[in-house]
């Protein structure tokens, strides 16, 4: 009996840790799509325009949206909603239809076609 | 207990069956192995899905892994994304490694030779090491030659010293700065800029207009910033011979070294020699001086990208000497006599400097720099019966904090200056001495709203102990109309003090009596120089039958409050007096920059000056200043062969309208000049062999068509009478200049 009241416990050590005290400068990284350099400056504009975004870079190569953000004013969920209502999907969020509708037609990340257009401009 | 052992079976199969299906792994920081911390909230995730995981406070992470997933990506803000290649279930440990924004920046800087950013608030164009080696000589005052923003001078008759000037004014009203160093300043201020040897010089910004408080008060009409080849990025080893049939002999040698993985080292040599005597126009004076230099500088770089320190030490001694003046004088025979008249100059300058900077792992916006250089310049000089020596010795600290006021689109600098100048000076045994020591705290805050507008706005106060305690503001803006547009706008104000004789040297070459107009100020009796200068541009990027090209329109203008009026327009004095009345520079230029194909570039520029002094004898146009000037620079490139392989020809022609001559009308009639000087143009080509990444070969002609001023020295038959003057000079001296050398590297 002690033994599962150990393991039980260990298991609940586990999850305690997750319950982290809020940081001022959290790094936290979102996948977000998007191909070109014109999507970077978009996505990262939208990221730092929203509240408690101090820094935002976005990787072209890995699609990674690196932030330093402040856990008081925002989370990862705020941040994208706001990137995916300027057109860019992330991994929890997807932008609405007739948003990305209207991005330049060269940023057209969902279209297998660009995608492939930029990937040989690139090499 | 056997139900417990059974129970706990149970308990365990689920999460034995489904760990078939996990990766554990472990994400580690390269930096700090030694404390064992994994890296807590690293982004996992099979790349082109959406299966991710983040890593707990340990570093461990679990990810659900299928067969067809092979490619896992790695990411932490501030660190490299890494991608590794899985295969199997086996856990895996895996060290990222920080980002090195230091490096990025040296990279982006090699895009193109010459650049007018559309990005920056300021007006800045950089020049890059590809387009220095267009310039054929030598020094930091001659690769502005292909450069229509800068004109090129020469100083005077004698010394073959070419002065620069932008927006219409000298070089004393810009703030020259050497690694965002002040250093050509002070007693330096004439040869200082021929004191860098060209090799060195990795890039140079030009900035127009006000500039930033950072470096200082100092800068009027514009800034310019040299960068130095580093050790890290330099090639191992470089040479380069020159030779010209001017009889000028350069050698610089590189030698950079890798002492450890975050210590570099790098000797830099530059000799230069003329000792063949030149008489061209055979008015019995030297065409250019004899002369002789060593400058040798060591730096060490030090770069820590995982704790993010950086720092720069840098060690200079140069020794130059110049002799000047009838082809038969003898220094150790004619001084001071007054049989044959001639000069010389010694110079020897110490120079060192440590920069610190730091950057803050975990904010990469947030950083600090921390400058400090020392300096002792002594000139020991004379030119027939007069004397000039002057010794500088300079201090010059900084201390700059960089960080964001809640986001990255609102960022601030700011800092302390603290400078120490102790001048001795002597003209003709008079004794000028005098100590200059300043304090000062900035401010400056950037604005870029991420899309077409961008501000900076700064203000320094600064105590001085003979300027007194001033306001200096700054501002620049940025505006983006429509695509590939950008407008321009700025304003600040500058002040330095005067140091009328050694901006001036060249008036010892000459009998013009030396004549202050004190006012009972603090330095020379005069009042500190006082301007503010307002600009506007226009970048245009426009593509024409499918090619890039760029159209550019600046308009600027200084205006001084006070001004220390250098006045020759009486030929028995040089006259140095406040301003009184109204003093400005109206510079417009416009400048067209097109790639007619990948090979083929045309550079073109038209730039009007309107500068005007309120002299004595009422207003005046500034002398030896033409109001038009035309340039034109063409460069071509073969295509690269195998081992880079390739011919480069570049092709300059300067059309250069006519200048006021100071007033001559006293002297006796053969030694009268006229008013105006006729315009002339200059033309100069290089051709450059590239034989391969290792070696390569230009020759090179200057002012092709042998264009020569007529008589440069004015009574060069009596150098000792009353009406000697060697510093009216408005056109090439030597004529046609033949040149060749060699590049010689390993990476």
């Amino acid at each position: 009996m002690k033994k599962i009241i150990l393991i039980v416990c260990l298991l609940l050590i586990g999850f305690s840790a997750e319950a982290q005290k809020k940081k001022k400068n959290s790094k936290v990284s979102i996948e977000v799509d998007g191909v070109c350099m014109m999507c970077k400056k978009r996505i990262e504009k939208a990221a730092l325009n929203s509240k408690g975004v101090k820094f935002a870079s976005w990787d072209l190569k890995t699609h990674q949206l690196s932030l330093i953000i402040d856990e008081n004013k925002t989370d990862s969920k705020i941040i994208q909603q706001n990137v995916a209502a300027v057109g860019h999907d992330t991994r929890g969020v997807r932008a609405k239809d007739h948003v990305y509708n209207q991005i330049d037609p060269c940023c057209k990340y969902r279209g297998k076609k660009i995608v492939d257009a930029h990937e040989k401009a690139e090499n | 207990m056997k139900r417990i052992i059974v129970i706990t079976i149970f308990l365990f199969l689920p999460l034995l069956s489904f760990s078939q299906e996990i990766l554990t792994g472990m994400i580690m920081d390269k930096n700090n192995p030694k404390d064992n911390l994994g890296v807590f909230g690293a982004n996992i995730f099979w790349l082109n899905t959406s299966v991710g995981a983040t890593t707990d406070e340990k570093g461990w992470f679990k990810i659900p892994y299928k067969k067809n997933y092979n490619k896992l990506v790695v990411s932490y803000v501030g660190y490299k994304t890494d991608t590794l290649v899985i295969t199997d279930l086996e856990p895996i440990h895996h060290f990222i490694t920080l980002e090195n924004e230091l490096e990025e920046v040296t990279l982006k800087s090699k895009k193109k030779a010459t650049q007018r950013s559309f990005i920056q608030t300021q007006n800045v164009f950089t020049v890059n090491s590809e387009e220095l080696l267009k310039a054929a000589c030598c020094n930091l005052a001659e690769s502005f030659e292909t450069n229509p923003s800068i004109d090129v001078n020469f100083s005077d008759a004698l010394t073959g010293t070419r002065q620069i000037q932008m927006l219409g004014l000298k070089s004393p009203y810009l703030l020259i700065t050497q690694e965002n160093i002040p250093s050509i300043r002070g007693a330096a201020q004439v040869f200082g800029l021929t004191f860098t040897p060209g090799t060195w010089v990795e890039s140079i910004q030009i900035t127009k207009g006000a500039g930033s408080v950072i470096n200082g008060y100092e800068s009027i009409s514009g800034q310019i910033n040299a960068e130095l080849v580093k050790p890290l990025t330099d090639k191992r080893f470089f040479l380069n011979a020159y030779g010209s049939l001017g009889g000028r002999l350069e050698l610089n040698t590189h030698l950079n070294h890798k002492i450890s993985e975050k210590w570099q080292t790098g000797v830099y040599i530059h000799g230069d020699y003329r000792g063949e005597k030149f008489d061209r126009n055979k008015d019995g004076f030297l065409d250019n001086p004899l002369t002789n230099q060593i400058n040798v500088m060591n730096r060490w770089q030090y770069l820590d990208s995982e704790k993010g320190w950086v720092s720069f030490i840098n060690v200079r001694y140069m020794n130059d000497s110049k002799q000047t003046g009838e082809n038969n004088f003898n220094p150790n025979l004619d001084r001071g006599q007054t049989n044959i008249w001639g000069g010389e100059i010694d110079t020897k300058r110490f120079e060192s400097s440590l920069k610190l900077g730091y950057v803050f792992p975990e904010l990469p916006f947030q950083s600090f720099g921390f400058q400090f250089a020392y300096s002792n310049h002594e000139q020991d000089s004379y030119f027939g019966l007069k004397t000039y020596d002057i010794q500088h010795q300079s201090i010059y600290s900084n201390l700059l904090f960089n960080s964001i006021i809640g986001d990255t689109r609102n960022k601030f600098s700011t800092g302390f200056n603290f400078t120490y100048d102790a001048y001795n000076e002597f003209v003709n045994l008079i004794n000028f001495s005098r100590n200059e020591n300043s304090f000062g705290g900035f401010f400056e805050y950037a604005y870029d709203n991420l899309d077409n507008f961008s501000l900076t706005a700064g203000v320094r106060m600064d105590t001085h102990n003979l300027l007194g305690t001033f306001v200096t503001p700054r501002i620049h803006l940025r505006f983006v109309p429509w695509e590939k547009g950008v407008l321009r706008a700025s304003i600040g104000q500058g002040r330095k003090s005067a140091n009328i004789f050694a901006e001036n040297q060249q008036l010892f070459a000459s009998s013009r009596q030396i004549d202050i107009q004190s006012s009972g100020g603090e330095i020379y009796g005069l009042d500190p120089e006082v301007a503010w200068n307002y600009g506007v541009s226009y970048l245009q990027g426009f593509n024409l039958f499918d090619k890039k090209g760029d159209i550019s329109l600046d308009f600027y203008r200084t205006h001084f409050q006070n001004q220390v009026v250098v006045d020759w327009e009486n030929t028995e004095r040089i006259s140095f007096y406040n301003l009184e009345g109204d003093s400005y520079a109206n510079s417009f230029q416009t400048e067209i920059n097109y790639f007619i194909n990948d090979y083929l570039n045309l550079r073109l520029a038209y730039k009007y000056y309107d500068i005007q002094t309120d002299y004595t004898a009422g207003k005046l146009s500034k002398p030896l200043t033409p109001n038009h000037r035309f340039f034109a620079n063409i460069s071509y490139e073969t295509k690269q062969l195998k081992l880079n392989n390739q011919w480069k020809f570049d092709m300059t022609f300067n059309l250069i309208g006519e200048q006021r001559l100071p007033n001559t009308s006293m002297n006796p009639i053969q030694y009268q000049l006229g008013d105006y000087s006729k315009s002339y143009s200059l033309f100069n080509l290089q051709i450059t062999k590239v034989f391969s990444k290792k070696f390569e070969l230009y020759v090179g002609g200057e002012n092709l068509t042998n264009l020569k001023q007529k008589n440069p020295i004015l009574a060069a038959d009596n150098p000792f009478g009353a009406n000697f003057d060697t510093t009216i000079i408005y056109a090439p001296i030597f004529g046609r200049m033949l040149y060749s050398g060699l590049r010689f590297k390993i990476d």
